[in-house]
């Protein structure tokens, strides 16, 4: 027994010693070279494209329940993807960046909140209809794919990016070079996603071949450690990561989908839905939407046009 | 109610599945956990004060860490380590390598429950070590281990849902397949608790019948 | 050492011990130095996989989450204590209309697991359109689970105060409010007391299935961090710092629950027997 008290005063002293740590301020750089998978080291920090978000002074949606709740509040509720570079990321530091993070930032604002008042919830693929439903956001900016099965439980503003389904393999992969040579091949996506769907219908792999997490990083690491052979959902997102590591990593480049990418809204609030379509039009002919594209998803190597507003 | 037995009928192909894997994994564990449970409870006994370290370091170890978090290790870590095992496989090992902890302790109370007395007539009349053991300790610390045995076997049970997180297949990730095809919630997660009570209340109602028998017997 | 199994050694057993111990220490400490050796060759002790971990930021965000999980464990603590001595007193009720329902709800809650208490918590507010934090979610699931647990705790703990101080107590003229009050409760609750520690342990570590639906706890953080690909996917340091985290803290609670059945056992004045706890009584109250 007299062990359990060495235990005892061993973690007491574990404790006290990390209390006591005291961490360099900063942004967390990570030093390259000398790795064994050889990667060169990117970097982790956020970097905005740089247009700025005035708030809306005088912003104002006659008849939306919704915007009623964000101007009680005097804040906004967004969900959004927190492990996508370029597109909806968090970094070492807490900062959010990317697209889709910025076009949250540029509604925000043309709904009269301050972008700093913006608080983002992380929701996994799987659990955004429930969220926008159950009122615990207030719109989801985050890859969200519209689709008329969705549209029965939630509405789309948009969309305001049209990506198509690829894959991410290995640098070294030959093997894999459409969606027609994944037999046999573990294929991982996200729980819940539009892209494992279409591979589980069209029956793309065998169904023992599909691996499910609840994010795309997950299955980044399992495509690392050549626990599956690719990883598939939208280009734009894949890019990202083959952005981040690309001595290890590449998209293959043949999207064999279209997905138009809208906001996430709560369902049958028209007025709220129109008037954000409306400031995401204005953002396509003002030069805004260009501009965040190209400091953000853009610096992937990509040139892209804003697509056509679908109205409902 | 129409509605409530369609999404089983819908699906049974799904539940079915999934309900197979859990038992699978139940089982795969089980056995695991009984032979590297019984070999820590062993070294936690013995005379030896490097195993007995080594065990009791094992079972507080593993006991204050998260199974979730076992999981978590095993799927994302270890393939770090260039160990590749399948998610299955994995799933196993983490269920294994918690679960043993518990069984662990279960041996070691169950011994220390015969009274030294016993063992120490039984020497007394020449037995061997052997005898000891076969005869007069196992005998009767078998009877104090099975309820609390079947316990732990009981919650590991349960704790198989947590590989849903891990990309297996079991009762527990049935929920989240069952959103992709837009089934209601509240009727898919009703069966599945009705799925685990059918499974988990024999064993209950046969640990609590040898709890009797063999509380009155000693 | 005399132990059931073996008595003081003699002279050829210590030799045989001796040996014994050399060739486990050799053995555990070849497993050991494997382990090294494959963090070593596979590159986990690399500066780039550790070095996140001095910068006050990322320090923070396991605070962060070391936060959330201590938030839902002690919110889940009260409720399901609450939950507990509700359902407890219920089922030591007279009126079989009390008690049977309580039996009820305490044997299933039992039955269900974990996860799937929480994804009820999670998906069918959600499905009739109610918000529900995660938070909450969360924290439901761990106080119908651990709150039944808790209950039969209690119940097993009053049960054990011998039947004569119920019968003195009444003698005396006390009411039955009086009886569990002033006789039964006091002296229950010391025999409770680790069993009660040992269970929030339980309760601590399964707010780690959050996990599964996303609540930025503990180790979802430590899945952001060890996610990061520009520091080679640090999955390995992260998980052993998040572990450690867990072990300290759970480790202190073990303790106390062990040193509270040491010294309640040793007490005159707890006249029941200890409620095991999981030491010995691992399924019982394991997770």
């Amino acid at each position: 027994m007299r062990y359990q008290r060495v235990a005892a005063v061993a973690m007491m002293a574990s404790l006290a010693l990390s209390a006591a740590a005291c961490g360099k301020e900063g942004n967390p750089t990570p030093s390259g070279g000398g790795n064994a998978s050889g990667g060169a080291a990117q970097s982790d920090n956020c970097t905005s494209s740089g247009v700025t978000f005035t708030p809306k002074t005088d912003a104002a949606v006659a008849g939306s329940p919704t915007f009623e709740k964000i101007k009680t509040a005097g804040k906004v509720t967004i969900g959004v993807k927190f492990d996508q570079p370029n597109l909806g990321y968090k970094d070492a530091q807490g900062k959010r960046c990317g697209f889709d993070v910025e076009i949250a930032q540029y509604v925000a604002s043309k709904l009269g909140v301050d972008p700093a008042k913006i608080e983002y919830k992380e929701i996994a693929s799987a659990n955004r209809e429930t969220a926008i439903k159950g009122g615990e956001i207030d719109y989801y900016v985050g890859t969200y794919s519209i689709t008329d099965k969705r549209k029965n439980d939630v509405s789309f503003a948009g969309p305001y990016f049209v990506a198509g389904q690829d894959l991410l393999v290995r640098k070294d992969e030959s093997s894999i070079t459409g969606k027609d040579s994944l037999k046999g091949k573990k294929v991982c996506s996200a729980t819940g996603s539009t892209p494992i769907q279409r591979v589980r219908d069209e029956g793309l792999t065998e169904a023992s071949n599909i691996v499910e997490f609840k994010t795309y990083s997950e299955c980044v690491s399992q495509l690392l450690d050549k626990k599956v052979d690719a990883v598939t959902t939208d280009d734009a997102i894949l890019k990202g990561y083959a952005a981040q590591n690309p001595d290890e990593l590449k998209v293959v480049g043949q999207p064999f989908s279209t997905e138009k990418y809208g906001i996430g809204l709560p369902k049958d609030d028209k007025a709220f839905r129109d008037y954000v379509n409306d400031q995401i039009e204005a953002a396509f002919t003002d030069g805004t939407w260009q501009k965040i594209y190209d400091g953000t998803l853009g610096k992937s190597g990509s040139s892209a046009t804003p697509p056509q507003l679908e109205r409902y | 109610m129409g509605e409530f037995f369609r999404v089983l009928t819908d699906n049974q192909q799904v539940f079915l599945d999934g309900f197979v894997n859990t038992i699978k994994l139940f089982l795969i564990a089980a056995v695991g956990s009984l032979v590297l449970g019984t070999l820590l409870g062993a070294m936690r006994v013995s005379p030896v004060p490097a195993l007995r370290a080594f065990g009791a370091t094992y079972v507080n170890l593993i006991r204050n860490t998260p199974l979730t978090l076992v999981f978590a290790f095993l799927v994302f870590a270890v393939p770090k380590l260039d160990v590749n095992i399948d998610y299955f496989p994995s799933a196993c090992i983490a269920l294994t390598v918690y679960t043993s902890a518990f069984v662990c302790e279960v041996v070691r109370s169950g011994v220390n429950t015969v009274a030294t007395g016993q063992a120490e007539a039984a020497r007394a009349l020449g037995m061997t070590f052997g005898q000891v053991l076969t005869l007069i300790v196992l005998p009767q610390a078998l009877r104090a281990m099975v309820p609390p045995m079947m316990s732990v076997f009981i919650a590991m049970l349960k704790n198989t849902t947590i590989a849903a997180g891990f990309s297996v297949l079991e009762a527990g990730a049935i929920p989240a397949y069952m959103a992709e095809r837009g089934e209601p919630q509240m009727v898919v997660l009703s069966w599945i608790v009705i799925g685990f009570l059918i499974l988990i209340i024999p064993l209950v109602l046969l640990q609590r019948f040898l709890e009797r028998k063999w509380a009155v017997a000693r | 050492m005399s132990s059931v199994l073996y008595d003081l050694p003699g002279p050829r057993a210590r030799l045989r011990n001796r040996i014994l111990g050399v060739v486990s220490i050799a053995a555990i400490g070849a497993l050991v130095a494997f382990i090294i050796y494959k963090f070593n060759e596979t590159g986990q002790f690399e500066a780039r996989k550790w070095e996140q971990f001095q910068y006050a930021s990322v320090q923070r965000e396991l605070l962060t989450g070391l936060w959330a999980t201590l938030k839902a464990a002690g919110l889940a603590t009260v409720l399901a204590l609450l939950f507990g001595a509700v359902f407890a007193s219920a089922r030591l009720s007279d009126r079989w209309i009390l008690r049977t329902p309580a039996t009820f709800v305490v044997e299933l809650f039992r039955a269900i697991p974990l996860l799937i208490l929480i994804f009820f918590g999670y998906y069918v507010p959600l499905q009739y359109g109610w918000s529900i934090d995660k938070l909450w979610a969360l924290v439901i699931g761990l106080t119908l689970y651990n709150g039944s647990v808790l209950a039969e705790i209690f119940r097993a703990g009053i049960n054990a105060v011998p039947y004569g101080q119920t019968e003195g107590a009444y003698a005396i003229g006390l009411r039955k409010n009086q009886v569990l009050r002033l006789i039964l409760l006091p002296q229950a609750f010391r025999s409770m007391l680790p069993a009660i520690v040992s269970q929030l342990v339980v309760l601590l570590k399964d707010t780690a299935l959050g996990f599964i639906i996303t609540y930025p706890e503990l180790l979802f953080v430590g899945k952001q961090i060890g996610g990061r690909l520009p520091f080679g996917l640090p999955y390995v340091p992260t998980y052993l710092i998040v572990a450690a985290i867990y072990i300290s803290i759970c480790g202190l609670l073990s303790i106390l629950a062990w040193w509270l059945q040491k010294r309640m056992g040793r007490m005159p004045k707890t006249a029941g027997r200890v409620v095991p706890t999981q030491e010995v009584d691992a399924g019982r109250t394991a997770v």
